[in-house]
């Protein structure tokens, strides 16, 4: 089997006296589509900004691409990056929000072209292109000059999502990308995650919209209470889960 | 609503005027009587300080008049106003800089950013720039070198230090302390996801800073900088105990000479309301402009115009289309 663009290992996490994280272990392939499931406090989230290392882990690992996130290897050690290296790895991991984040005093291409530009991988001008490209993509290249707060939640997550893809990730992480949106706006953004998984982008995705994992995730992993549960085809697992608390979760939210 | 509705409402609607007082009824609003003894009040307050401004000749209007354009006094305004703004360009560096180290995750930064603020807020501007003024009692000569290394040269303390340096550096270090916890307070109000938003594409820290947090933390931080820099007009005439000739220490210096002191004083806080009420239209200008509802941009001539203008139809539309 080909190596997996994250291996997370024994990875624990904890908030004070909080234990987030108990001991992950996760194998996410290139081009595959791994759905996040389980009750809120459960984990989901933090073990998705522990992937780029928007949190430290307090123990165990994780690689992207056989590369350790955010630590360096050295004997029977890890140390910790500089802020300039941990940048570099993150530049291959695209993040979409829950809260879309946009920066609101930059316009939707503005927004866009930001990363790629101050990090010197395009000039304005073919950042730019790209970006309208990239808007295009997502169903939004007539916003380009418009300000993020003169957007519906839709429209922002997908700009989101398209200033994610301008640093050309090779890896996106979606933390909950529908869940502050209006019922009637998920689908679009649904739609353009759905055609990055047909592109073949590797994706990890904490979504509470089990549709979207039936339809569109090669694998559903459940978490709870800081721990693994249970993974496998989306028809397994929320069709047949074989755990009790699957049952119980999937009985709640379906 | 058009009237003829409203008239049906409070006919009753059904036909029925069951009481029999008639189409007619009207609401009575509530009377105010304290509003009437407050505002009769503020008048007799108000027209015994303008009498007494117009009929007590000894504030010799006259010699008011004689130097509120004299070279003298512009000269001081002009040492005020460039004092001004020398002190706060240089307190607003200063402050974005000890607002970085407060925030920072180094312990002996954020100690040493802790420390400065509570020493310069803590103590009174008057007592901090008669000190520096005196400073040269303290190092009497100032050296150029390394700390506990070589020295590379020595002036005495009293030679480079004229009133004016001393104003500079004293107005800005205290005025810094309170910039800092202004920018702090500015950084602090823009949403940790913007950073992290930022982190997750790759950006510096530097860059973050740049581009991201300080020009949405401008928003925050610009008012109450306006109202420093009024503040700091004001605190300019503590100079004058520095003997640097400044509007206060320039009129000083003539009604020490001519006795006529109270017109004099009239002079300086005439010039001083003037400066300020500029400074104030152009705070609330900037203010406007920076507003979270930037959706209605208006220049400010246009904003002074619509004012001007009763029963602009503009504010009321303005709110039914937001």
């Amino acid at each position: 089997m080909t190596t997996p663009a994250v291996r997370i290992r024994g990875v624990r996490k904890s908030f004070g006296r909080l234990e987030v994280l108990r001991g992950i272990n996760l194998d996410v392939y290139p081009g595959e589509v791994v759905c996040l499931i389980g009750p809120s406090g459960s984990g989901k989230s933090t073990l998705l900004r522990c992937v780029n290392h928007l949190e430290k882990v307090d123990g165990g690992r994780i690689e992207v691409e056989g590369e350790l996130v955010g630590y360096r290897r050295k004997g029977d050690k890890v140390y910790e990056l500089k802020d300039r290296e941990i940048c570099r790895k993150r530049e291959q991991i695209g993040m979409v929000f829950q809260q879309f984040n946009l920066f609101p005093h930059m316009t939707v291409l503005g927004n866009v072209v930001e990363a790629p530009v101050r990090l010197g991988k395009a000039r304005q001008r073919e950042a730019e292109q790209a970006g309208r490209e990239l808007l295009a993509k997502v169903g939004l290249a007539e916003k380009e000059s418009a300000y993020p707060r003169q957007l519906s939640g839709g429209q922002q997550q997908r700009v989101a999502i398209a200033r994610a893809l301008a640093m050309r990730p090779r890896l996106m992480l979606f933390d909950e990308p529908t869940s502050a949106l209006d019922p009637e706006l998920v689908g679009d953004v649904l739609s353009v995650m759905g055609g990055l998984a047909r592109d073949g982008m590797t994706m990890i995705v904490v979504t509470h919209e089990m549709g979207f994992a039936r339809e569109v995730a090669d694998r559903v992993v459940f978490m709870d209470q800081g721990r693994l549960v249970e993974q496998g085809h989306p028809s397994e697992i929320l069709e047949r889960p074989s755990h009790e608390r699957t049952q119980a979760f999937l009985r709640r939210v379906l | 609503m058009p009237a003829a509705d409203r008239t049906a409402i409070l006919d009753g609607g059904e036909g029925g005027d069951p009481r029999g007082h008639g189409d007619d009824v009207r609401a009575v609003p509530l009377r105010h009587p304290g509003r009437w003894v407050a505002a009769a009040v503020v008048l007799v307050v108000a027209v015994a300080v303008v009498s007494s401004l117009v009929t007590n000749e000894r504030f010799q209007w006259d010699v008011v008049g004689q130097y509120f354009f004299s070279s003298a006094i512009l000269s001081g305004l002009w040492t005020t106003l460039w004092l001004t703004a020398v002190s706060m360009s240089i307190a607003v560096v200063l402050g974005i800089v000890i607002a970085l180290m407060r925030l920072s995750p180094n312990p002996v930064l954020k100690a040493g950013a802790n420390f400065y603020t509570w020493f310069f807020r803590g103590t009174p501007l008057l007592v901090q720039l008669i000190f520096l003024f005196n400073i040269s009692a303290l190092y009497p000569v100032l050296t150029v070198g390394l700390p506990f290394g070589p020295q590379f040269f020595e002036i005495p303390a009293n030679d480079i230090l004229t009133p004016a340096l001393v104003a500079i550096i004293g107005l800005s270090l205290n005025e810094a302390a309170y910039m800092a916890e202004i920018v702090r307070g500015g950084i602090n109000s823009v949403d940790h996801g913007q950073t992290e938003a930022a982190q997750a594409l790759g950006l510096r820290r530097s860059v973050i800073m740049r581009r991201v947090v300080l020009p949405q933390a401008i928003r925050v931080i610009l008012p109450p900088t306006g109202n420093e820099t009024i503040s700091m007009l004001k605190y300019t005439s503590l100079i004058s105990v520095i003997a640097m000739p400044e509007l206060l220490y320039s009129a000083q210096v003539i009604y020490s000479r001519t006795y006529e002191t109270i017109p004099l004083l009239m002079v300086a806080s005439l010039w001083y309301l003037i400066v300020t009420s500029v400074l104030t239209l152009g705070q609330t200008y900037l203010e406007r402009r920076t507003s979270r509802d930037r959706r209605t941009p208006e220049t400010f001539l246009g904003g002074v115009l619509r004012r001007l203008r009763p029963h602009d139809t503009r504010v009321a539309a303005g709110r039914a289309h937001p």
